[in-house]
């Protein structure tokens, strides 16, 4: 029995070993090497990557810009994935078109996304340039300035990623019975206290998942910055998996690289801890 | 449903509604807009387009000019072989695992399985740099089964498999057992046919998904007869740029039509599909 079981396992567990439990040892490992040069080549330094990776600005100003990143897109795309699975879960005229339509963007790929966009951002000819210019605005350059730049990938993110949570919002509202309505209504409570009171803490469990989900997707959801700024200008835009691509692949820092991906790593296993604490309560509670 | 609005006071079952209906649809249509802008760009010429004039010309001649302008039959062949390679590796893989995990008693279980958690969070879009390593290493760069092997032992997969196996009643087993099937047997005349509802989820997922990924393609892949379709539309906006927003167009909608279409034809499918992976 126990025999087959490890045979059953194997191939999986062989791969998972190969491409993600050696990788991230390696990295770890890459990230207390030097950089080897034909002079020099690569020698042990200990945490000298860290230090200085810590004290470079591009550094601190890519955190930053991934904090923003998901400071942002978390909590609203979160919102309006409530809204819209409130909507399309309401009897309203139209509700197969609309929750098409809110799920529409979830099938695209992320560059096919990006390229919509484009054209939404250009200075000028642009859709948005042409709106705001009916209301007397100046043009803007959206994607080419400082300001603007990271808040225009945001906006793309939210609209790609608001309608996949909706679905997993729209399931949990299907399975809240219509009795806990009609007896909020005897009760007297009206939509929004329905709503606010019954409704949302139903929808706690969906939250978490989602919000794991979104958490994840504000460190990897990186290929529209490829088509929409490249991470610029001057660095503006910039999220740190792009700049760990950036790094391996355009400079050839390797130990840049696995610095910067042993941090992600450390976050995310920062992250996976707290899921797995929370969902250990919860099973305790039953 | 009928029962709710019997208790609604009769006011609220007019106006609310239609409020509800406005915003619902006002979304819905800011959602659609960056496609629909896109498919008006793709079917005029470039002055037609920005004139925003709903009785400028028609012209296909974007896509003819899309078409001939990068290789898209090999990649659309190489986006198919990707995530056929990738789906026929997940669900045999995820099948053996998602089995041992659901049915099999051994030391060290629950250990492995945490650990196979795990990797729902050591992305391997995280992991591109020692992972590309790890495929030159394996002589796999810049093949389509080297795109895809990191993909194949997916915790998503073997977490959903096994909860489905799970749920299978051990009596079904047992009979298995008596008409003489092995764990083989047991396995592929009781359990996959129980669980086919969540293979259907998942391969919709997984084709979805690795139909739309990029950044991973984008690094161990080198030629034009590895490339995906995300690769080619990134390098074709590249060389394209600024150059002509319907060309552009033409060819991002080419890349996103099978996908589009087949999410049309089998909406109701998609989302349930979507459904049944994503919740527990």
């Amino acid at each position: 029995m126990a025999l087959y079981g490890w045979m059953l396992l194997a191939p999986a567990l062989i791969l998972l070993i190969t491409f993600a439990f050696i990788p991230a040892f390696e990295t770890v490992w890459a990230s207390l090497y030097s950089k080897g040069t034909l002079r020099r080549p690569s020698h042990f330094v200990g945490v000298e990557n860290y230090l200085s990776l810590f004290s470079d600005p591009a550094f601190r100003k890519v955190v930053t810009n991934n904090l923003i990143y998901a400071g942002i897109t978390i909590p609203v795309s979160i919102a309006i994935a409530l809204g819209m699975a409130l909507w399309a879960n309401a009897q309203i005229i139209g509700r197969g078109f609309v929750r098409a339509a809110y799920f529409t963007p979830t099938m695209l790929p992320m560059i096919a996304a990006a390229n919509l966009w484009l054209f939404f951002y250009t200075p000028d000819l642009g859709v948005i340039d042409r709106i705001t210019a009916l209301f007397g605005f100046p043009s803007v350059n959206w994607l080419g300035q400082q300001e603007t730049a990271l808040y225009s990938v945001i906006a793309v993110t939210i609209w790609k990623e608001a309608g996949f949570y909706m679905i997993f919002y729209l399931a949990a509202l299907q399975t809240i019975s219509p009795e806990l309505r009609e007896a909020a209504t005897v009760e007297g409570a009206g939509r929004w206290t329905y709503t606010r009171r019954v409704v949302l803490p139903l929808l706690a469990p969906t939250t978490m998942f989602v919000l794991v989900n979104a958490l994840i997707n504000s460190v990897k959801l990186i290929d529209h910055l490829f088509i929409l700024t490249k991470g610029g200008p001057d660095n503006a835009s910039k999220l740190i998996l792009y700049w760990v691509w950036e790094m391996a692949f355009a400079y050839f820092d390797t130990p840049q690289a696995a610095t910067m991906t042993t941090l992600i790593l450390v976050v995310l296993g920062i992250v996976a801890a707290v899921q797995f604490a929370v969902l250990e309560r919860r099973v305790h509670y039953r | 449903m009928s029962t709710v609005t019997a208790y609604a006071p009769p006011r609220r079952l007019f106006s609310l509604p239609s409020l509800d209906t406005l915003g619902a649809w006002l979304l819905a249509i800011v959602w659609v807009s960056p496609l629909v802008f896109a498919v008006w760009a793709a079917f005029h010429t470039p002055e037609g387009a920005l004139s925003f004039k709903l009785n400028a010309p028609l012209t296909l001649e974007n896509f003819r000019v899309a078409w001939d302008a990068a290789p898209w039959p090999r990649y659309f062949l190489n986006t198919t072989l990707l995530v056929t390679v990738i789906l026929i590796g997940q669900l045999t893989l995820c099948t053996l695992a998602g089995y041992a995990f659901a049915r099999f008693r051994f030391p060290g279980r629950d250990a492995i399985f945490i650990l196979v958690l795990l990797q729902l969070f050591i992305l391997p879009e995280v992991l591109i740099v020692e992972n590309y390593v790890m495929i030159s290493r394996l002589g796999l760069f810049d093949t389509i089964l080297g795109i895809g092997v990191p993909y194949m032992a997916s915790a998503f997969g073997i977490f959903l498999l096994r909860q489905a196996f799970k749920s299978v009643p051990q009596e079904l087993e047992e009979a298995a057992r008596v008409e003489g099937c092995g764990w083989f047997g047991v396995l592929w005349r009781v359990y996959v046919p129980a669980a086919w509802p969540t293979y259907l989820a998942y391969a919709l997922v997984s084709v979805a998904t690795h139909w739309n990924n990029f950044l991973w393609p984008l690094i161990v892949t080198n030629s034009t007869n590895t490339r995906p379709l995300t690769v080619g539309l990134s390098l074709f906006g590249a060389t394209e740029s600024g150059v002509n927003i319907g060309v552009i167009s033409a060819a991002t909608l080419m890349v996103i039509a099978p996908l589009f279409f087949g999410f049309i034809l089998f909406q109701r499918q998609f989302i349930q599909a979507f459904l049944r992976a994503g919740i527990r």
